[in-house]
Order: C-alpha cells, then sequence, then structure tokens
C-alpha cells in the first residue's frame, strides 16, 4: 500500500505545476489520439498505470507474504503447545481409538482444524469425513525425516490452506521435534488460510477501487498540461496562418520564461522584421509606381501640344519640300506612339495603384465585338465567328480594350486570316482569338504578359507600346477572368482565348 | 465661323490648340483662367461665344466650377479637356454639366469632329411639331421644354437625347444607338456620357428622380421614353 500511495502523488508533483486555469476546455474537444493532446494523455495515463500496477504488486507481494507468516506461526505455535500438552495422555502403541482422541483434543484447541493422526497403517483425523487429501505425499517425507514442525501451503478447492505435520516424539516432554528418537506417530494438522486470503484480497480490491479515480485524475491533470503547452502553440499557428495571409501586424503574447515564450518572441521577432522589410519594399515600390504615374502624367500636357502642332504639320506635308515633309510625317508618327505609350503606361500605373473599377453594363457580345473591330477598321482584315444573342454584363470600355489587344496583336505578329470566336457556357464567356502565323515559340508564350515584352527584339520598335497584353490581362483579371494561351496545335498559328465571367459585379 | 472658347492653362497646349482651332476655321478666345473665360462669356450675348473648351486643372477654380457655372448661366454646349482619363474625372466632369469630354493628348481632327457634333447638337432640329406628355411639354419647334407651364430650361445635349427619345414613345434605345444618335460618335463611344445625360435629365425632368416616368431604364438594353 505504501509504495502505491508515493506513486500516485509522484504523478501529481510531476503535472501539478503546469495546470493553470480550468480544464472546461480540454473536457469539451474531445482528444485525437494522434494529436499532440491525445500522445501525451495516452502516456500520462499509461505511466500512471504502470506505477499503480507495479507498486499495488509489489505492496500485495510483500503484505500478503507478511500476513500469511504471522498466521502460519500462530499456527505452528498453536500446534507445538497443544500436542506438547497433550502428547503424555497418547500411550504407544496405540490403538485408533485413543489416536482419535487425542486428534479431536488436538482439533479442539485449534479452532476446530483438521486433525489428522497416523500411526503405522492407522490414519486417524478429528473429522472422519474430512478429504485427507491436502496431506501431501512431500510433507509427509518431509515429517519423516524432520523433527521439527514441517510445514506446506496447499490450495485446496480454490481455498488455501496450510499444513503443519510432526512426529510424535517419546520420553520427551517437549513434544514433537524435542524426542530423542520417533515414536512412530506422525500427527498432522490442517489449518485454513481462507481468512488471511480475504485480508489480501480486501488489499488488492481497495487498491483496485483506487486505481480508477487514480487513472482518472492522470487523465485530467494530462489534459490539462496539454491544454496548457497546446494553448500556446494553438495561439501560435493561428498567429502564423494570419501572417501568411498578410497580416504582418500579428504577434502573440510571450507570457513566462519557458520554451513557449521563447518561440513566442522569436515569432514576435520574424513578424517585425518581416513587416519592416515588407514595408520597405512596399514603401519603394508605391514610391516607384508614384514615380512612373506622375512621370506619365507630366508628359500628358507637352504630349497634348505637340500632337496638336505635328497634325498641323502633317496636313501641311503636302505644300513642303520632301525632307521637310518626311521629318513632319516623322514627328507626327513617332509622337502619336509617344501618346499611345503615355496611355498605356497611366493605365498599367492605375492597375499596378487598384485605382480601377468597373462600369457594367448588359450589353450583346457579337455587337460589341463587331463595334470594336469596326471601330479600328480591322472588319475585313477579320474573321468574326460570333454567336448571336450572348449577353453579357461587363464593362464595355474594358472589354473593348482586351478584344483590341487581342486582335492587334495577332494582326501584327500572326498571319491572316485572323478569327475571333465567341460562345457561353456555364455562366462563362469564352472568347478565341486565333491567328495562322507560325505561332508562338514557347519562350514567347511564357512572357507573351510580361510588359515590354518582344517577342520579336529585331522588331523591338513596332507599333505597339508593349504593353498592351499586360493590360488586356490586367482587364480581364479585373472582370475575374482570365487570358490563357492554347497549347499550339500544328499546322495553326498562336490561339489565345478570353474566359470572362458572364455577370460581374460592379465593385473593381 | 464658330466661336469657341477655349480655357487652358498650359501655354504650349494653348497655343497649339488655338492654331488648329484657327485653321478649322474658328473664331478663339483663348485663356489661361477659369475666372478669364467666365469673364468673357459675361459680355453682352456671351461675346458671341458658340462653344467653349473647358480644361479640368486650372489654377484659381477649376473646371468642374467653370462647367457648373457656366451651365448656371445658359446653354453653351461643353467640352471638358481632361489630361487624366480616371472615371472619377470623367464622372465628376459629366455631372457637373458637360456635354462631351476628350483625354489629352488629343489629334485637331479628333477635336474638331468633336467640336462640330456638339454644335450640331445646339443647332436646329428637322421636326415641327409640339408633344404634349402628361404635361410635359416638348416643343420641337421652339426647342423649348415646359412642364406643367413652367419652362425647363436644357442644354443642347440633354434637349437633343429628350428630342430623340420623345420622338418615338416606348422604343427602347441602346446606349450606342442614343450615342450615335445624340453625340454623333461615329468611333467607339463611352455610355459614361449617355447616362450622366440621363441622369441630368432625369433631374430636371421628373417629380420623383429615383422612381423616373419619363424615361426609363430597361435593364440589360438602354432607355426609353414613357411609355406614361
Amino acid at each position: 500500500m505504501k509504495p502505491a500511495g508515493k506513486t500516485a502523488p509522484g504523478t501529481d508533483a510531476q503535472t501539478a505545476p503546469k495546470t493553470a486555469g480550468d480544464g472546461g476546455r480540454a473536457r469539451r474537444r474531445l482528444p485525437r489520439v494522434d494529436g499532440l493532446r491525445g500522445r501525451l494523455l495516452v502516456t500520462v495515463v499509461v505511466v500512471a498505470l504502470i506505477s499503480a500496477v507495479t507498486a499495488t504488486a509489489l505492496a500485495y507481494r510483500e503484505s500478503r507474504e507478511a500476513v500469511l507468516k504471522r498466521a502460519q506461526n500462530a499456527a505452528v505455535d498453536d500446534f507445538r503447545s497443544r500436542v506438547e500438552q497433550l502428547v503424555p495422555e497418547l500411550d504407544v502403541p496405540t490403538d485408533p481409538r485413543s489416536m482419535a482422541r487425542f486428534a479431536s483434543k488436538v482439533s479442539s484447541g485449534m479452532r476446530g482444524s483438521l486433525v489428522v493422526v497416523q500411526y503405522r497403517d492407522f490414519t486417524v483425523g478429528s473429522d472422519p469425513s474430512a478429504d485427507r487429501t491436502r496431506i501431501t505425499p512431500e510433507l509427509r517425507v518431509a515429517v519423516r525425516a524432520h523433527t521439527q514442525v514441517s510445514l506446506q501451503r496447499v490450495l485446496y478447492a480454490g481455498k488455501p490452506w496450510l499444513v503443519l505435520g510432526a512426529p510424535v516424539g517419546l520420553g520427551s516432554p517437549s513434544g514433537p521435534g524435542a524426542s530423542a528418537h520417533s515414536s512412530g506417530v506422525e500427527i498432522f494438522a490442517v489449518v485454513s488460510l481462507a481468512e488471511e486470503e480475504r485480508d489480501t484480497a480486501e488489499l488488492v480490491r481497495s487498491v483496485q477501487g483506487g486505481l480508477v479515480p487514480v487513472l482518472l485524475l492522470a487523465a485530467v491533470l494530462a489534459l490539462l498540461a496539454a491544454r496548457t503547452v497546446l494553448r500556446p502553440v494553438r495561439r501560435l499557428a493561428r498567429a502564423t496562418r494570419r501572417l501568411a495571409t498578410g497580416e504582418l501586424s500579428i504577434r502573440v503574447e510571450e507570457k513566462g520564461h519557458d520554451e513557449l515564450a521563447e518561440l513566442a518572441h522569436t515569432f514576435n521577432e520574424t513578424a517585425g522584421t518581416l513587416e519592416h522589410t515588407v514595408g520597405e519594399l512596399r514603401e519603394q515600390e508605391a514610391l516607384a509606381r508614384r514615380f512612373v504615374a506622375d512621370v506619365s502624367h507630366e508628359l500628358r500636357t507637352p504630349l497634348a501640344a505637340m500632337t496638336m502642332v505635328s497634325s498641323v504639320l502633317e496636313e501641311d506635308a503636302d505644300q513642303l519640300t520632301p525632307d521637310t515633309a518626311h521629318a513632319a510625317r516623322t514627328v507626327s508618327a513617332e509622337t502619336a506612339k509617344l501618346a499611345r505609350l503615355v496611355d498605356d503606361l497611366i493605365e498599367i500605373s492605375r492597375f499596378d495603384a487598384r485605382a480601377v473599377s468597373l462600369t457594367v453594363h448588359e450589353l450583346d457580345l457579337a455587337e460589341a465585338i463587331r463595334a470594336t473591330l469596326a471601330a479600328r477598321g480591322w472588319t475585313d482584315q477579320v474573321e468574326a465567328d460570333l454567336h448571336p444573342g450572348i449577353r453579357a454584363r461587363l464593362d464595355r470600355r474594358r472589354l473593348d480594350v482586351i478584344v483590341a489587344n487581342l486582335v492587334g496583336n495577332a494582326l501584327r505578329h500572326g498571319a491572316p486570316p485572323v478569327t475571333v470566336t465567341v460562345r457561353a457556357a456555364d455562366g462563362w464567356l469564352t472568347l478565341s482569338v486565333a491567328d495562322h502565323g507560325p505561332g508562338l515559340p514557347p519562350e514567347a508564350a511564357r512572357h507573351v504578359f510580361d510588359r515590354f515584352y518582344k517577342a520579336d527584339r529585331a522588331r523591338a520598335r513596332s507599333e505597339g507600346s508593349g504593353l498592351g497584353m499586360a493590360i488586356a490581362l490586367e482587364n480581364a483579371r479585373l472582370h475575374g477572368g482570365t487570358i490563357e494561351i492554347e497549347p499550339q496545335a500544328p499546322g495553326t498559328g498562336a490561339v489565345f482565348t478570353l474566359r470572362l465571367p458572364l455577370r460581374t459585379d460592379s465593385a473593381s | 465661323m464658330p466661336h469657341v472658347l477655349l480655357i487652358e492653362d498650359d501655354m504650349s497646349v494653348r497655343d497649339g490648340m488655338e492654331l488648329v482651332l484657327r485653321r478649322h476655321g474658328h473664331e478663339v478666345d483663348a485663356v489661361a483662367t477659369g475666372e478669364d473665360g467666365l469673364q468673357l462669356l459675361s459680355r453682352p450675348r456671351g461675346g458671341g461665344i458658340e462653344i467653349a473648351v473647358v480644361d479640368l486643372m486650372l489654377p484659381g477654380i477649376d473646371g468642374f466650377e467653370v462647367c457648373r457655372r457656366i451651365r448656371g448661366r445658359g446653354q453653351l454646349p461643353i467640352i471638358m479637356l481632361t489630361s487624366r482619363g480616371d472615371d472619377l474625372d470623367v464622372v465628376s466632369g459629366l455631372e457637373a454639366g458637360a456635354d462631351d469630354y476628350v483625354v489629352k493628348p488629343i489629334t485637331g481632327r479628333v477635336l474638331e469632329a468633336r467640336i462640330r457634333a456638339a454644335l450640331r447638337r445646339a443647332g436646329p432640329v428637322t421636326q415641327t411639331d409640339s408633344d404634349d406628355f402628361a404635361g410635359l411639354v416638348v416643343d420641337r419647334a421652339g426647342l423649348t421644354v415646359t412642364k406643367h407651364g413652367t419652362p425647363v430650361p436644357l442644354p443642347p445635349t440633354e434637349l437633343r437625347l429628350l428630342l430623340e427619345l420623345s420622338a418615338s414613345p416606348g422604343r427602347v434605345f441602346s446606349r450606342e444607338q442614343l450615342l450615335d444618335l445624340v453625340w454623333e460618335h461615329d468611333f467607339l463611344g463611352d455610355s459614361r456620357l449617355v447616362d450622366a445625360a440621363v441622369g441630368r435629365l432625369r433631374a430636371k425632368l421628373e417629380d420623383v428622380p429615383a422612381k423616373p416616368r419619363y424615361i426609363q431604364t430597361v435593364r440589360g438594353f438602354g432607355y426609353r421614353f414613357g411609355p406614361l
């Protein structure tokens, strides 16, 4: 009992300092066996179980031994004194009747144990009906070999018995074991150990009764311990997730001085550094963007004046000398190109600054695309396969920009015929622009949406600003759509496919 | 020849535009500030000015305010000149009463086309009757609109829009059709012009502009006049 009692508080002592707060939340959720909490719970319960069982087993063995020893000693003393007291009444050689008397006298002094007296071929018991098989041959041999009281513990009918045996000595009043020579009489006593067994069994039962609360307590303590460990871990996990989603100002509480607090501190430091670095990068990026936007805007005013004046020059070119006319036309053309580049730069810097919004209207797609083609004089060069009756809620101006860029690109870099196909299915509209040129080399396909990317370096100074495809993609994304390059099939040119939801919300 | 008031603070742009406009046969009053422009307009009969081209970014009172003050005193067509195509600028300008907008840089040819379209809107309309729509009287000969006997002064674009819509009550016009009919844009137009003009018309004609009776929206298609 003692070691068992020591073990259970020992478990307490290990876990108690870590437990703080109530176990209310711990009980609410079922612990997962594969989780940290489950593992801790199982470990603590198993450790508690092993300690309790080991302690109980040791205590049981010790106490059982002590109880039996005491009972045994008492029985031996009793037996010896009883026999000594009664031996003088026994005459040797003896007859069965006096043997029976002797046996019952010894028995009556020993809480009614079964006493068996043996002399030569006679065996007489205090209870003639009792089964004498409890007196084993080994004991009989031992009794014959020793003058002392021999004893043996046997199990009979599921119950423990103590069997004592001794030769009865002659001419010696000191009784069994002290005689000089054997009288030939052997006396055996069978004593029940049931009461002692009951006592020790009671001990086991009481330990068993205590085991369940101890295990429950261990489980609760394990849950509490897990909670104190897991709560900060869970908080950290949550904070990490939020950090990953871009919430860089997130910090966790640094409580105490343990490893978890250290971890929290490291997390906070990391988040702080990250926030600082990202903040700096964003600031630099914002500055760069603002610079582009400002430069573009500043360019607009001189360009406005130049566009005006150069259009006058161009109109009068016919009346100028050939060289001057060429100069005038070049200035006019380059001014127009510059104006388009500045327009595109302003447009893209607006996307970068997220200062764009959609103005959606319900419109007929076939009609809108025909208008786009007509406005740019492309109707004759482009084959339009426009499914009639497709209506969509889109920003018409932005759709125009996308289609104009895709078709313009196909006309510039591909080869005729250029085909525009529009279909609608499952709430999405699909617009494909295909040409019959050589198609895009893989390198170009990867970068075609990059700003200022020009597939053909030799024609770097082509008509486009180099921003058209990037702007088209931004406009598609603004609608929640995409532009993709179809994998190239042999014999066809590049195929760009625009996918837009048929209904776009007004919000940008 | 049409007489243009040009309000533009940048000297080079102003000179370039003046040059282009004069070459197209316009008489031009070019000024650098909104105050100067408004002063020119305050001469007797507006100094003969038929159309104003107003830059939005001006020192002193800005282009929006200039639009508002011109609208406050008359029906002069206004084209606003914006250096930024930002939606907010365009919408604010249109709401302040501009009839059209052009984004700088612009070629002389486009500016000229826009001016001619705006002037045509202000010119005579070849219909000669007068219609009474439940108290709203549209006099196509006199180009006046009265509501329950009270005159409703309308700038040319709005008047033209009302005339086109009310010529066929119940017919649905798409924004593109209206752009073509009223603004005479033979290039891809901007439906914001139509929406802004409809908004201004409703504010003047309807009893409850949020629940219009005369100019109704047909969702997904456009606008129609009535049915009353």
